[in-house]
């Protein structure tokens, strides 16, 4: 469904060694994953391994030094077509919710912009306002939050907003740039659960892009481990704890110390 | 919206006061009670009567309707400087904040170049290359100003533009001009409100400062600027002449700068119910 090929992807440093120098740091070396329909995949990676980058290029608005990204076969950043095929199919949750939706917007503004979309996909108008309150509901929450402003929610109640707003667009892919690590365990587990419905009933993939290993445990079916902008390991769930990655036995090392500190 | 402009007095008083003015400038050939070019001159400075409720000038005209028609060049001559300036500048900045590039390298280094001059010398330069004329100081007053808006609107794009919600906009394939009227103009217009309606006293100052010096509005048409420049003429011995003008031009531009705050408070949306 969703391919990435041989991605490389560099910025301009900072501290250039020359005054008009155009050194690059590159922070994604040569990425190539699949994403198959219906899936779920997690990419897990610590603080500055290029997977918030990773995100950008799917999600098409970054384009890769080198390398393309492909959906249904069609080039992304070559053309025009395919573009509009990615803008149609993904949609994104971000993990910072408090700059995710305009504060000069209320709920049933944020929930419209996606809506529109869709008609644009549809090429027609839909029934308007059963449309706002099936979504809400899709999300746990009523109709009395549509005349709300995001800073009347909670962090919670404006991440359900978002995810609302991203199945309003009738994706067939929805991009997680850590979605949920900003929200507290008890919250975190009522979205996943949500996530975990909301996939069965309108059949979505899922990419998670997360630096918790619980939650992607809980909703994936393949992880994928990027450590300074290079693919280090890449199998199912399952098999998580046959990893030979550094990173990745750091993390399920801090788990198990984690449980055991819990039953000690 | 319209609730909260009701709770804020600050911003019912002051827009009432320029609403009142501006009425009464249109109307003034029904609210005036004289004939502001008709000289007398056996009568001039006369002191405060019924017929003259101000009194009248150097040519025996009654100030109150001269005032009341001079409304018309001071208000509205501000109000065209500030839709120009607004307009030229809000779409430089909006071009070159959301396109980036090339676009905004040149429309960036026009600006700093602008701004290197001073503004009250750029007008007088282009008044003096164009000639002394209304047109030319609504010009030369956009000409300069414009620049300070193309920077500030484009600093606020530029703080918006990588926001999470319009990166979703992009990503699900908003129509661009969807992004920049639905989610940057009201997001910069709040901070563009208060500075335009600060910088409409600038230009009510500026184009009576032209007119006191004879370079914009010329005699015999009223206007606040040149009265109080013909009155002037007479500071030693006629000092009540300067009083109706000088008052008008400050209230005037006083509620302006009020009104600047007070919008801002309204158009923040966390000031809800605060």
């Amino acid at each position: 469904m969703l391919e990435v090929k041989n991605v490389d992807v560099s910025f301009r440093s900072e501290r250039q060694t020359r005054i008009f120098g155009t050194d690059r740091t590159q922070v994604l070396h040569d990425i190539s994953i699949k994403v198959d329909k219906g899936s779920c995949l997690g990419i897990l990676g610590e603080s500055g391994s290029g997977k918030s980058t990773l995100g950008r290029v799917m999600c098409g608005l970054l384009k890769p030094d080198r390398g393309e990204v492909y959906i249904q076969g069609k080039p992304v950043y070559e053309s025009r077509a395919g573009k509009k095929q990615l803008q149609q199919s993904l949609s994104i949750v971000f993990q910072d919710y408090t700059t995710s939706a305009n504060p000069r917007f209320r709920v049933r503004d944020i929930l419209k912009e996606g809506i529109m979309a869709y008609e644009r996909k549809l090429g027609k108008k839909v029934g308007q306002e059963t449309e706002y309150e099936d979504l809400l509901k899709t999300v746990g929450l009523d109709s009395s939050f549509l005349m709300r402003y995001p800073h009347e929610l909670s962090g919670g109640q404006l991440q359900r907003i978002c995810i609302a707003r991203a199945v309003a667009c009738r994706p067939e892919i929805i991009l997680f740039d850590e979605a949920i690590s900003s929200l507290d365990a008890h919250t975190q587990v009522q979205v996943m659960d949500l996530l975990k419905e909301l996939k069965e009933k309108l059949s979505l993939t899922y990419i998670f892009i997360t630096h918790d290993l619980t939650s992607v445990t809980y909703i994936c079916d393949n992880v994928m481990f990027l450590y300074k902008g290079r693919i280090t390991e890449y199998l199912p769930v399952s098999r998580i704890s046959e990893s030979k990655d550094t990173y990745a036995k750091q993390l399920l090392n801090s788990i198990i110390v984690y449980e055991d500190e819990m039953t000690a | 919206m319209a609730a909260r402009f009701l709770h804020n007095k600050t911003a019912v008083a002051t827009v009432t006061i320029v609403l009142v003015i501006a009425i009464i400038g249109i109307f003034a050939p029904f609210i005036a009670p004289n004939d502001p070019f008709k000289a007398d001159i056996m009568n001039k400075y006369a002191p405060y009567s019924a017929q003259y409720p101000l009194g009248t000038d150097n040519l025996g005209r009654c100030i109150l309707s001269r005032l009341i028609y001079g409304i018309r060049p001071t208000l509205g001559l501000a109000v065209l400087t500030m839709l120009g300036t607004l307009g030229l500048g809000g779409l430089m900045g909006l071009l070159a904040g959301y396109f980036r590039g090339m676009t905004e390298e040149i429309i960036m280094r026009v600006v700093d170049v602008m701004l290197s001059f001073p503004s009250q010398i750029m007008v007088f330069a282009v008044v003096a290359l164009l000639g002394i004329n209304v047109q030319n100081v609504i010009l030369a007053n956009v000409f300069i100003k414009w620049a300070w808006y193309a920077r500030m609107i484009r600093t606020g794009v530029m703080q918006y533009r990588d926001k999470n919600f319009i990166q979703f906009s992009r990503c699900i394939g908003t129509p661009e001009r969807f992004i920049l009227i639905r989610h940057l103009m009201p997001s910069i217009a709040s901070d563009l409100v208060v500075l335009a309606s600060l910088d409409i006293g600038w230009a009510i100052i500026n184009i009576s400062t032209l007119s006191f010096l004879g370079l914009g509005v010329q005699a015999p048409t009223p206007e606040w600027g040149a009265m109080l420049n013909e009155a002037k003429n007479v500071l030693t011995s006629n000092p009540t002449q300067m009083i109706a003008p000088g008052i008008a031009i400050v209230v005037l531009v006083s509620a302006f700068n009020l009104m600047g705050d007070a919008l801002r408070d309204i158009l923040d949306p966390k000031e809800v119910n605060a």
